[in-house]
C-alpha cells in the first residue's frame, strides 16, 4: 500500500462507515425501486442544472477550483501544526478542546458533556438538539446517544424528515432526496405529536409545520451538537453553513455548544474562507451566497452559549492522510456537487453505498478511513463507471476516477497477499491471459487470426447470450460478430514491404543508440533532420 | 507529415474499418500513415480493473512501440485511449518504480492525438465537406464518449466535423452528456446499473429519429449499439433503432464511395 508514516498512529475509521451488502446487490434492490428513481432523478436533474448555471457566471471558477485544492493541500501538509495553533486559540477564547481518535471515543466525550449539561426531564431522559452534521452521523451519535438515554433532536427539516420517518439519510446535502412531498406530508403526520391532521403537501405548508415543532424545541433545550464546516487554526472560529437558520438558533440559543469536526476542516486564517464561501454555496445548492454562515470564536459573555466544546475527530483521517494518493480525498468539503452529476448515484441513490458518504466521494473517501482491506467496503471503488463527471464538478479537484483505480489495484493487491491460492475469479483469468496477450503485437495478431473461427461460430445479427461473467453483459445487451480479418492483418498484406523496411529500419537505429551508449558517445539527435542555421540553408539553396 | 496510426485494440480486431477511414481520410489530406507494428492496446482494460502490474508491460509495449517509430504525430480513432496514454500510463509506471519509463510514456503521450483533435488542431480541418469531399446524407445523434469530452476536453470538435459533412444533419439526444454505461469492468462488475445508464441512453437516442448514432469511441459505441440492437430484437414491431457508426467512418465516406446503411452490416447494433 502507498502509505507514508506521517509521524503519528494512525487509527482505521468505525462508525457508519460500512457497506451493509456489496454494492452491487444493494444497487439492483435499490434500482427496483421505481419511486426512488423518479424522486432522485428529478432532484438531482434540478440541482445539476443550478449548480451549472451559477458556475457558468464566474470566469475564474476554474482559477478558484485550483485555489480551493491548493489551500486544502497547505492545510493538510501542515495538519499537525494547525491543530494546535487550532487548540491554543479555541482554548484562548473560553472554549474547550477535546480529542477523539474514533466513533468510540467521540460519543463517548459527548455524552459525558451533555450529562454534565442537560437537564433531565420527567421520563428520566435528556434532551439535544443537533444542527445537521455530516460528522456526528458518521460516529452513529445519534444511535449512542439514545442508547444511553439521551434524545438527539434533529432540527434541519430534511434530517428530520429521516429521523421521524426511523430512515436512514441518502446524500450529504439533502438527507432526504429520496422522498417526495407526499411521502413527507405522512411521516409527519405519523412523527410529529403536534402535526395538523389537514396538513397539505405545498412545501410552504410543510416547512410551516416543521418550523412550530421545533421552534418550541429552541426556546428550551440547553445543550445543542454541531459540525462545522471550517475551523480556522489562527482564531479558534467556527463555522457552520446551512441554508434554513435553524443551524443559527442550535448555535446562538442553548447554554452549551459541543460541535464535532473532522480533523481536515481547518483552514489557516480567516481570509481563506473568501474561496471557500464562493466555492461551496455553488457546488452544493447552486446559490450565489450562502444563506446562513454562522461564525463562533469561544465564549462571549452575554451572548450566545456559555461552554462552547469542539470535539476533534480523527476516524481514520490520519490513515487517508498517511496515503500519499489518497490525501486529496480530505479536501472534500462535503458540498454534494459529486453525487448529484453522478449517474450511477443517480440511480442506485444513497443507501446502497451503506457508509454515511454516498456517491462518488463515498466511494473512495470510506475505504480510505477504514482501510482498503476491510472487507465490507472492498466493492465500493467498482460503483463508478469511471465517466469522470464528479472530478470535473469537484469544486476542490480531487481526481476520484482515478484515486477510484489505484483503489481497486489496492484491494487487488491485498486478495491476492491474503488468498494467494485461492482459486482465481473468470475475470481475473480472463484478465492475465489478455496482459500476455496484449503486451505484444505479434500475440495479437496471432489471436485476431483466430477471430474469423469465432465469426463461424457467431450468428450473423452478433452474439446474444454468452457463459459466464459475459452472461451479465449480454443480458442485455447483443455483441458484433468478429470481422473477417483485423485491421493488422490488412494492412500488413497491404505494407508487407514497407513494414519490413520499417522494421529493418527501427532495428538499426536501435543498434546504433546502443551502441552510442555503450561508447559513451554524445547522443545524436532522435528524430528528424538536425536544425541548421540560417547560413547553411543559404550555402545549400545556392 | 508522418502520423503513425495506433489503432487501438478493439478497432483492430473488431472494427478495422474505423482504422482503414482514419487511414483514408489522413492520406486524402496528402499525409504518409504508418503503422508500427509492436503496437497492441493502451492497458485501459487492466487499469481500470486494478490491475496495475499486469498494466505495466501492456503500458510499456505501447511507448515501446512508439517511440521507436519516425513519425510527427500519433492518432487515435478514441477518446478513451488517448486520455489513458496521458493520464494513466505514467501512473502506472511509477506504480511499478520505473521512473524512466514514466517520463518517455509522457513523450509518447504528448506526441499522441485523438483524431477529431488531430484534424481540427494540427491539420486545419475545418470543412469536412470541402477538405475531405465527406458525404453522408443522415441525421446523426452525435454521442460524445465521457473521456474524450471530460479529459481530452475535446469539447465540439467531433460534432463540428459531423456538422461540415455534406447532407448530415447533427443532432443531441436529451442529456446528451451523461455515461452510456460501459465504464469497461463496471458492465461487468454492476450490470445491472450498467444496464440503467444503457436503457436511458437507448431511449434518448431513438427519441431523437436520427439513422445513426456517431460517435469517436469504438468501445461505447459498441455498448450503445447493443443496447440499441437488443432493444429491437425485443421489439420488433416498432421501428429500426439508429446503427451506432464512429465519426471517423462518416468523415470517409464521399459521394463516390458512400457509406451505405444496409442493414446486412449491422452486427450487434453497431456499422460494420
Ligand atoms: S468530493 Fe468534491 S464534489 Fe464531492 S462532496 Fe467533496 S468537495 Fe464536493
Amino acid at each position: 500500500m502507498s502509505t507514508t508514516f506521517i509521524g503519528m498512529p494512525t487509527v482505521p475509521g468505525t462508525g457508519n462507515l460500512f457497506e451493509r451488502a456489496p454494492f452491487p446487490q444493494v444497487a439492483q434492490h435499490e434500482l427496483g425501486n421505481v419511486q426512488l428513481r423518479t424522486n432522485l432523478t428529478k432532484a438531482t436533474t434540478a440541482i445539476r442544472t443550478k449548480r451549472a448555471a451559477r458556475v457558468a457566471e464566474l470566469g475564474d471558477w476554474e482559477d478558484l477550483r485550483d485555489s480551493g485544492a491548493a489551500a486544502k493541500d497547505v492545510v493538510l501538509a501542515r495538519l499537525p501544526e494547525l491543530l494546535t495553533q487550532f487548540e491554543a486559540a479555541f482554548t484562548a477564547a473560553g472554549g474547550t478542546v477535546h480529542w477523539a481518535r474514533d466513533a468510540q471515543e467521540a460519543n463517548a466525550i459527548v455524552r459525558g458533556l451533555v450529562e454534565d449539561s442537560a437537564p433531565l426531564n420527567e421520563d428520566g431522559r435528556r434532551e439535544v438538539i443537533k444542527v445537521k452534521s455530516m460528522a456526528t452521523q458518521e460516529i452513529g451519535l445519534n444511535e449512542y446517544l439514545e442508547d444511553h438515554d439521551i434524545d438527539a433532536y434533529e432540527t434541519d427539516l430534511a434530517e428530520l424528515i429521516v429521523q421521524l420517518g426511523h430512515d436512514k439519510p441518502s446524500h450529504i446535502l439533502v438527507p432526504a432526496i429520496h422522498r417526495n412531498r407526499h411521502e413527507i406530508r405522512q411521516i409527519f403526520l405519523r412523527g410529529m405529536e403536534d402535526a395538523d391532521p389537514n396538513l397539505g403537501t405545498e412545501p410552504r405548508e410543510l416547512a410551516e409545520a416543521s418550523r412550530k415543532h421545533l421552534r418550541k424545541k429552541f426556546l428550551t433545550t440547553k445543550v445543542a451538537i454541531s459540525g462545522a464546516n471550517f475551523g480556522i487554526a489562527e482564531t479558534g472560529t467556527l463555522s457552520v453553513v446551512e441554508s434554513e437558520g435553524n443551524g443559527r438558533m442550535c448555535v446562538t440559543l442553548p447554554e452549551t455548544l459541543i460541535t464535532v469536526m473532522g480533523i481536515e476542516k481547518l483552514l489557516p486564517t480567516i481570509d481563506d474562507l473568501g474561496v471557500f464561501m464562493q466555492l461551496l454555496p455553488r457546488s452544493s445548492t447552486g446559490e450565489r451566497m450562502n444563506p446562513y454562515s454562522s461564525f463562533w470564536t469561544g465564549v462571549t459573555p452575554g451572548d450566545g452559549p456559555r461552554n462552547v466544546h469542539v470535539v476533534l475527530l480523527d476516524n481514520g483521517r490520519t490513515r487517508a492522510l498517511a496515503d500519499q494518493h489518497g490525501r486529496q480525498a480530505l479536501r472534500c468539503i462535503r458540498c454534494s456537487a459529486c453525487m448529484n452529476v453522478c449517474p450511477v448515484y443517480e440511480r442506485t441513490g444513497g443507501h446502497a453505498y451503506g457508509s454515511v458518504y454516498p456517491g462518488p466521494i463515498g466511494a473512495i473517501l470510506t475505504p480510505l478511513l477504514t482501510g482498503t482491506d476491510a472487507e465490507e467496503n472492498s466493492t465500493l471503488p467498482y460503483a463508478s463507471s469511471l465517466c469522470g463527471a464528479c472530478f470535473d464538478a469537484c469544486p476542490v479537484k480531487i481526481d476520484i476516477p482515478q484515486m477510484l483505480v489505484r483503489l481497486r489495484n489496492e484491494g487487488n493487491v491485498v486478495k491476492e497477499s491474503e488468498h494467494g491460492r485461492l482459486p482465481k475469479t473468470q475475470l481475473d483469468v480472463a484478465l492475465t491471459g489478455a496482459s500476455w496477450l496484449m503486451s505484444d503485437g505479434r500475440r495479437m495478431a496471432l489471436m485476431e487470426k483466430g477471430l474469423p473461427l469465432a465469426k463461424l461460430l457467431s450468428p450473423k445479427a452478433g452474439i446474444r447470450s454468452l457463459p459466464g461473467i459475459a452472461g451479465a453483459w449480454t443480458s442485455s445487451r447483443t455483441i458484433p460478430r468478429p470481422p473477417r480479418q483485423s485491421f493488422r492483418s490488412w494492412w500488413s498484406a497491404e505494407h508487407r514491404e514497407e513494414a519490413r523496411e520499417e522494421r529493418r529500419e527501427a532495428r538499426d537505429r536501435a543498434q546504433f543508440r546502443r551502441f552510442e551508449a555503450r561508447s559513451g558517445a554524445e547522443p545524436a539527435p532522435e528524430a528528424g533532420p538536425a536544425p541548421r542555421s540560417e547560413n547553411q540553408h543559404e550555402t545549400k539553396e545556392s | 507529415m508522418r502520423i503513425a496510426l495506433f489503432a487501438t485494440c478493439i478497432v483492430d480486431a473488431m472494427y478495422p474499418e474505423v482504422a482503414k477511414a482514419t487511414v483514408s481520410i489522413l492520406e486524402r489530406l496528402g499525409h504518409t500513415v504508418t503503422f508500427p507494428e509492436r503496437q497492441a492496446c493502451c492497458g485501459q482494460m487492466h487499469i481500470n480493473s486494478g490491475k496495475f502490474a499486469q498494466a505495466y508491460p501492456v503500458v510499456k509495449n505501447h511507448v515501446e512501440a512508439f517511440e521507436d517509430a519516425d513519425f510527427d504525430y500519433a492518432v487515435a480513432p478514441s477518446g478513451s485511449c488517448v486520455a489513458s496514454l496521458g493520464h494513466q500510463h505514467p501512473m502506472i509506471a511509477e506504480y511499478m518504480g520505473d521512473e524512466d519509463l514514466a517520463s518517455r510514456a509522457t513523450q509518447v503521450a504528448g506526441r499522441t492525438y485523438e483524431l477529431s483533435q488531430l484534424l481540427t488542431d494540427v491539420l486545419g480541418v475545418t470543412d469536412a465537406a470541402a477538405q475531405l469531399g465527406s458525404y453522408f446524407p443522415h441525421t446523426i445523434a452525435y454521442h460524445p464518449s465521457c473521456h474524450g469530452m471530460r479529459l481530452l476536453r475535446l469539447g465540439d470538435r467531433q460534432s463540428d466535423l459531423l456538422q461540415t459533412v455534406e447532407g448530415a444533419v447533427v443532432v443531441s439526444p436529451e442529456n446528451w452528456d451523461a455515461c452510456c454505461g460501459f465504464g469497461g469492468t463496471f458492465s461487468v462488475k454492476n450490470p445491472q446499473v450498467s444496464t440503467a445508464m444503457l436503457t436511458d441512453k437507448v431511449e434518448a437516442l431513438i427519441n431523437t429519429g436520427a439513422s445513426v448514432c456517431s460517435g469517436g469511441d469504438a468501445s461505447c459505441l459498441m455498448h450503445i449499439g447493443g443496447g440499441l440492437q437488443r432493444r429491437h430484437e425485443l421489439l420488433p414491431a416498432q421501428a429500426t433503432p439508429p446503427a451506432t457508426v464512429h465519426f471517423a467512418r462518416v468523415l470517409a465516406a464521399t459521394r463516390e464511395h458512400p457509406l451505405i446503411l444496409n442493414e446486412e452490416l449491422v452486427s450487434g447494433g453497431a456499422l460494420r
